[in-house]
């Protein structure tokens, strides 16, 4: 394994930020370390960089116990989330830093850092400061940096965390893309399901210190292991004790096998899909159904409507947290 | 019309306070022509108050330089028990009255203290001597540089630190590549700041010095000396060159600025 952490527990204060949390990421992967804020994955993250020192636990870069080592011997490479550029450096020596430090001869670091703006399309920007770029641009750069120095695992702080939304999904294709030019074993964080499940090959989810789950994007979304999950991981819905998916429901006019009757109390069009708000015994729910199936029902506010899970929904029992 | 009024204030405000009296001192200069100021600044008095005061400002900034950057990098980037005290006291030299710092020092490292006594003995001599001269200089200048480095070096965070870490520097290289650069039109203004602070001070020096004429008399003491003894012309002579002195380092300063500012 590229990178194992084993049972690292750490404190600030007396507030517990992980708590025995083991994980293993696969060479060459693009991990996600997924949950909400305050859960401990950019804390998990500097632990294995080395810039926070675990209370307890190992952490294991590439077979190599790392755990003590300080960040300036791991050779990762760290991206933040606010850039952490170097200001009053050009483009190119932020680039360069890295190679200069390690004392690489000037033809190779010039041919280096070159080949790494085009690759990261800023090639046209080397002699500005960084002022002068945009943040997905800052951001970029912040990348070419960290990956100049061939590190063995390349760690990311909520790299999109400070863009809008527009650049955030530019550049999580463009990461997704990058990773599988590259292919060194990524690690990112991410407080957003949408990305870690679009651009990761394998999520963990982390939350109070707690690893809750860890699989590929499909497993997880798809098998929950607990609520919390299922809820983190996308929308969630309750229908007679059971939280399920909104698209996991089947919607009728009539009454079939083990379907409730449901009272609909808003039909919302979003574009393709079709949001319908309804109370069942009282309770609210929503279901996610396409267009045309909404238009096959002819369903508006104050009808009443046969409901029941589709075959195979994931269903988990409310009562049992 | 009230806008006319506060600009009238401000205008005349400054001219009794700052343009009339260092005006006058100049025009007093050069009442004779510049050859009686050359002649009274080429006195070896006043070339040696000059040279006195020259390295008894440079010692003092160079030894506040490296305190204040360090002060700094300890009050910003660490926490341990007794920082605010320590907070609080850098700005002491700010409230106390110069004289006072003179005499304490007087005090301690004077030749009949245990300390001031002690090194006597092995041949050092502290009080009425240049190394006093540099350690109350030193002491009323202290707060100048940490605190102008201080704000800086909170706002730039130690993200650009812990990146230069990851990519392989050591603490030395991270400190002179990363923060030095970082912070260094906060410092140039710091040092600006006690540069002209030092060159400037007399109530300490006063006092720690014993104004020994030709040995450890400073131009501003030259200045008290010579304007008692009624040769207002050499007074007003060094006068003037330390008013350009001191026009020259904020020039300077002012200079080195923008050029950081982006």
């Amino acid at each position: 394994m590229a990178i194992e952490v084993h049972n690292v527990t750490k404190t600030f204060g007396v507030t517990p930020v992980l708590r025995d949390v083991s994980i293993t990421v696969a060479p060459g992967s693009l991990t996600a370390l997924l949950g909400p804020s305050g859960g401990g994955k950019s804390t998990l993250l500097r632990v294995i960089a080395g810039l926070e020192n675990p209370d307890s636990g190992t952490v294991t870069i590439n077979g190599v116990d790392a755990t003590r080592l300080t960040p300036q011997r791991r050779n990762v490479g760290f991206v933040f989330q606010h850039y952490a550029a170097f200001k009053h450096m050009t483009v190119f020596d932020n680039v360069a830093f890295g190679l200069q430090i390690r004392k690489w001869p000037k033809a190779k670091i010039n041919r280096r850092v070159t080949e790494l703006l085009e690759l990261v399309h800023i090639e046209q920007f080397a002699n500005r400061r960084p002022a002068q770029l945009s943040g997905g641009q800052r951001q970029r750069m912040a990348l070419a940096r960290a990956l100049a120095v061939e590190p063995q695992v390349l760690l990311l702080d909520e790299p999109f965390g400070a863009l809008d939304a527009q650049v955030r999904k530019e550049l999580r294709t463009w990461l997704r893309r990058l990773h599988d030019e590259v292919h060194v074993t990524t690690v990112f964080v991410t407080h957003d399901q949408e990305e870690a499940i679009e651009v990761a090959d394998d999520i963990v989810v982390l939350a109070d210190g707690v690893v809750e789950q860890a699989g590929s994007p499909h497993e997880i979304y798809d098998n929950p292991a607990n609520q919390f999950v299922m809820r983190f991981l996308g929308p969630v819905t309750e229908i007679d004790g059971y939280l399920m998916r909104p698209h996991d429901i089947e919607l009728s006019a009539t009454p079939k096998p083990d379907s409730s009757s449901a009272t609909i109390v808003r039909v919302m069009r979003l574009g393709f899909e079709v949001r319908v708000e309804m109370t069942l015994d009282g309770q609210d729910a929503w279901a996610q159904i396409t267009r045309s199936a909404a238009e096959r029902l002819g369903l508006k506010a104050g009808d009443t409507i046969h409901i029941r899970p589709i075959p195979n929904a994931k269903q988990l029992p409310v009562a049992v947290a | 019309m009230a806008k006319y009024a506060i600009r009238l204030v401000a205008l005349v405000y400054l001219l009794f306070l700052l343009a009339l009296p260092v005006g006058l001192v100049g025009w007093r200069t050069f009442e004779n022509g510049i050859v009686p100021v050359v002649e009274s600044l080429s006195s070896p008095e006043a070339m040696h108050a000059f040279q006195i005061t020259i390295v008894v400002a440079v010692w003092a900034v160079v030894i506040n330089t490296i305190f204040g950057v360090g002060m700094a990098v300890l009050l910003v980037r660490h926490r341990f028990p007794g920082k605010r005290l320590l907070n609080a006291t850098i700005d002491l030299p700010l409230a106390v009255s110069p004289v006072v710092v003179g005499l304490a020092l007087i005090l301690v490292y004077g030749r009949f203290s245990p300390v001031g006594g002690w090194l006597d003995e092995r041949g050092v001599q502290i009080i009425f001597s240049t190394p006093g001269m540099v350690l109350a200089t030193v002491f009323v200048s202290l707060p100048l540089v940490v605190r102008a480095v201080e704000p800086v070096l909170a706002e730039m965070g130690i993200e650009q630190e812990q990146a230069a870490h990851t990519l392989g520097a050591s603490g030395v290289q991270t400190f002179r590549r990363i923060t030095i650069p970082g912070i260094r039109a906060a410092l140039i203004y710091g040092v600006v700041l006690c540069l002209a602070r030092a060159l400037g001070e007399y109530g300490a020096i006063a006092v720690v010095s014993g104004r020994l004429v030709g040995q450890t008399q400073t131009l501003t003491l030259f200045v008290e000396e010579r304007f008692q003894n009624f040769q207002e012309s050499d007074a007003f002579a060094a006068s003037t060159a330390l008013a350009l002195l001191a026009v020259l380092t904020l020039v300077v300063s002012k200079l080195l600025r923008p050029k950081d500012a982006d």
